[in-house]
């Protein structure tokens, strides 16, 4: 999967599982910059509950929306971390969670639309104390 | 989690074609399956792996969820309402329990 770009730096085991899971989300399509915006702090003291908001600019017709948005962490054991389902009634895309992080990483959210298209944003979150327990 | 319990802020009435917020949180440890106990031994996996929202019996939002997402999972997200109606929220536990609420709303 290299080269795709849905994870800067230097290719580890989890960020390959990674981009594997975004890659079979947007049925194998390279997503574009823009559209979306993931939202999560610089620094997050405590790991075990970080506050990360996504938002896509789109309509929500049932002629043109956003199906979903998958958010992954490329440093946690296990990089899945949960995947918004929308729907025209949803009016707006846009949800917020709170989520772990087991150390500093990046935090991706890709969003697909009704027409398969895809687009990502990441945000590196600075971790001081890991939220995975040991 | 026998005792998990729902919490869900919706607004009480609407206008037509409002865009309302929706808040909701439950209580549950989301045992991640990555831990260890005092003897070394793994704790098994225990989360809500699912959260869905519909109004007057359609899908409004859904998520699914991994054991990444924290403790008492919290959800805000929109819902564009059109009539008068009914939303339910159901959570689905990993033990094959299924925690349900609902919020009425009047659209004026």
């Amino acid at each position: 999967f290299a080269g795709l770009g849905f994870v800067p730096g230097p290719a580890s085991a989890d960020a390959a599982a990674a981009e594997k899971r975004l890659m079979d989300f947007t049925g194998g399509k390279a997503p574009q910059e823009g559209r979306i915006t993931l939202t999560a702090p610089e620094i997050a003291e405590n790991g075990n509950t970080v506050p990360i908001s996504v938002s896509v600019d789109s309509e929500m017709t049932p002629d043109s929306y956003v199906e979903a948005v998958m958010l992954v962490a490329d440093g946690n054991p296990n990089p899945a971390v949960a995947t918004f389902n929308f729907t025209p009634s949803s009016g707006v895309a846009a949800a917020t969670t709170r989520m772990r992080l087991a150390q500093t990483q990046n935090v991706i959210a890709v969003a697909r639309m009704n027409d398969g298209s895809a687009y990502i944003d990441r945000k590196q979150v600075k971790v001081t104390i890991g939220g995975c327990g040991g | 989690m026998a005792n998990s319990k729902p919490r869900v802020k919706v607004p009480k009435s609407a206008e037509a074609g409002e865009v309302i917020t929706i808040k909701t949180l439950i209580n549950h440890t989301m045992e991640s399956g990555q831990r260890k106990d005092k003897q070394g031994n793994p704790i098994p996996r225990s989360i809500i792996n699912s959260f869905s929202c519909e109004f007057n019996g359609q899908p409004v939002f859904s998520c699914d969820i991994e054991p990444a997402i924290s403790a008492n999972p919290y959800f805000e997200f929109n819902a564009k309402v059109v009539e008068s109606g009914t939303f339910k929220f159901t959570w689905v536990d990993d033990d094959g329990s299924v925690y349900t609420h609902e919020a009425p709303i009047t659209v004026k």
